[in-house]
């Protein structure tokens, strides 16, 4: 067992325990938006895609990373796209409750 | 050299903690969409210093470079405009799909590294720490794919959302398991043998199929939370082979957050990860038998009972359920709360954390439809709010909302689930009498304070938000 490895599973598991601790405080409106950011986050896989890219030499290796190319590139655009979508509903909520409390204020 | 790949890993790292702050900054609506941003302008980062590396190493062919841009473009064209077109009722199938993916690619890296090595170096000298984690990366990593696709066919319909139990599964369960650890033995034995890891890869995607065709429907919600565990762990392995810090940071968050999740969804259904995985819930054995002991009548209402009780009442609490997704009635039910707020109802929704079809799926369904987020109660909150609530407005959920889960010896005992039953007066929308996932009668209807309204979840909200309107002289 080498240091790197050690210095790579140390890293791994603090990630993990970074990661239960900040996700565990997302609200339940939240865990879609949540899972989608996540998954758009594992699309950094594409830097692996692209390192197999650069280290590729023959047709295996080029279809291979093509492949891996194109599963990435569209995880990582199409995950970001969405989760902004989604999120963009998310913010427009405060203008409409204060407008339906002006409302109801505004009543007699 | 030395100090351009410092630089390059320093810069992976300020990726990461963009990752990790950008996730931070979701745990509130207002600032989720930054910490989304956030999150993107990372990876951008991440994919820029790759570019840089690449470029600065100079080992690339041109090919090669045509191979990563032609791939990345191609791949964000199809991700962009699966994106913008997905509708939300579809959000699972999708994420469903990037999991897939990001699985997919996760394998493919390992994959093409270890056929480099194998290819460079004929005699069996791959390093341990690179064999052992290109193994879990094609194993996981393929089990993800081929089951985040079968999980997003049966959400979208295409194979049948039943449990699929196949006669066997559980023998060639087996047979395919030791057929893994048969060929994993072989590589870290130090045979460098692609056709070995090749058949790994092509054994693990069946084990994916056969792991997700038992599972219903309305486990989905676990079974996705899962897969995107999945995925994080492969793309943490797949940065174990190539030596990427980044990888593997940001495999591990995911890796943390799918684990959450799925931890969650299977305590709010009171059933065990492994119970779920091993499939079979509502295939109705024991289910049917203690369904046929209830048998209390049914009171049928109509669309101009349901809202004098509406309009009259002061506190209305919404249960919103899968239904209420399926016949796409969330902006109806938003115009009949908008209209019963002018009159001064109180109106909250009731969000079990299993409706729909994903971890929150419901939330989101309804902030389309501009449901204000601060009326989504989840189910701890709103609980205690039932017994003060005239009406309790049940649309499209049925077995989170079955007392029977409060006592022992059914199909959904245990299960946590809204205390609709104490509300004054509770109507059902629901088109039929027919049975929820769990495949047992729910007692609700049949409590003397029911009243339910037989019809599509769409048209019957049109026709009381319509006779409410007549009743109080709006137009």
């Amino acid at each position: 067992m080498n240091t790197s490895l050690v210095t790579d599973v140390t890293i791994f598991v603090l990630s993990l325990l970074v990661g239960f601790e900040v996700i565990s405080k997302v609200p339940q409106t939240l865990h879609t938006p949540l899972m989608s950011a996540a998954n758009s986050i594992h699309g950094v896989v594409i830097v692996g895609a692209f390192l197999i890219a650069s280290t590729a030499h023959d047709d295996v290796g080029y279809t291979l990373a093509f492949i891996a190319a194109v599963f990435a590139g569209m995880n990582v655009v199409g995950g970001y796209t969405v989760t902004d979508r989604m999120l963009k509903m998310f913010q427009r909520r405060p203008a409409a409750v204060s407008k339906e409390a002006t409302d109801e204020g505004g009543r007699p | 050299m030395g100090a351009f790949n410092d630089v390059i890993t320093l810069v992976y790292l300020a990726a990461a903690t963009c990752f990790v702050v950008g996730l931070h900054l979701m745990n509130a609506p207002p600032t989720a969409n930054h910490g989304n941003r956030l999150s993107a302008a990372g990876m951008l980062v991440a994919v820029a210093a790759t570019l840089a590396l690449i470029a600065h190493d100079g080992t690339i062919s041109t090919t090669g470079w045509l191979m990563l841009t032609l791939g990345g473009v191609i791949g964000s064209g199809v991700g962009l405009y699966l994106a913008r077109s997905v509708q939300m009722t579809a959000m699972p199938q999708l994420v469903s799909l990037f999991n897939a993916v990001g699985g997919g690619a996760a394998a493919l890296v390992a994959i093409a590294d270890f056929i480099r090595l194998a290819g460079i170096f004929h005699a069996p000298t791959i390093a341990a720490r690179t064999s052992v984690t290109s193994v879990l990366d094609v194993v996981i990593g393929a089990v993800t794919l081929s089951g985040s696709v079968v999980a997003a066919g049966k959400l979208q319909g295409f194979i049948p959302s039943q449990p699929i139990v196949v006669p066997g599964a559980r023998v060639a369960n087996l047979v395919l398991a030791l057929a893994l650890c048969a060929g994993t033995g072989y590589i870290l034995s130090g045979a460098n043998s692609d056709p070995t890891l090749i058949g790994i890869a092509v054994v693990s995607l069946v084990m994916g199929v056969i792991m997700v065709l038992p599972i219903g429907g309305a486990d989905m919600p676990v079974v996705i939370s899962l897969l995107n565990a999945f995925t994080g762990t492969a793309v943490a392995m797949a940065g174990f082979v190539i030596n990427s810090v980044g990888l593997i940071i940001a495999g591990a968050l995911v890796g943390a957050s799918g684990s959450i999740l799925t931890k969650l969804m299977a305590d709010a259904m009171n059933r065990s990860i492994l119970n779920i995985v091993a499939g079979g819930f509502g295939t109705g054995d024991q289910a049917s038998a203690i369904g046929s002991g209830v048998t209390g009548q049914v009171r049928s209402i109509g669309a101009d009972d349901v809202a004098i009780q509406l309009a009259y009442a002061q506190k209305v609490i919404i249960v919103p359920g899968y239904g209420l997704a399926a016949a796409h009635a969330q902006h109806v039910v938003k115009e009949l709360a908008d209209l019963l707020e002018k009159r001064g109802v109180e109106v909250s929704y009731a969000i079990h954390p299993v409706a729909g079809r994903m971890p929150g799926h419901m939330n989101v369904l309804l902030a389309e439809a501009e449901v204000p987020y601060q009326q989504l109660k989840t189910m701890e909150e709103i609980n205690p709010e039932f017994p003060r609530a005239d009406v309790a407005l049940v649309i499209g959920a049925n077995d989170v909302t079955n007392p029977a889960a409060r006592r022992p010896g059914n199909a959904v005992s245990g299960m946590p689930i809204l205390d609709v039953d104490k509300a004054k007066s509770i109507i059902v929308i629901k088109r039929s009498m027919g049975h929820g996932y769990a495949g047992i009668d729910n007692e609700l209807y049949t409590d003397p304070k029911t009243g339910m309204f037989f019809a599509d979840a769409q048209v019957g909200l049109r026709a009381i938000t319509a006779a409410v309107k007549t009743l109080v002289g709006v137009d």
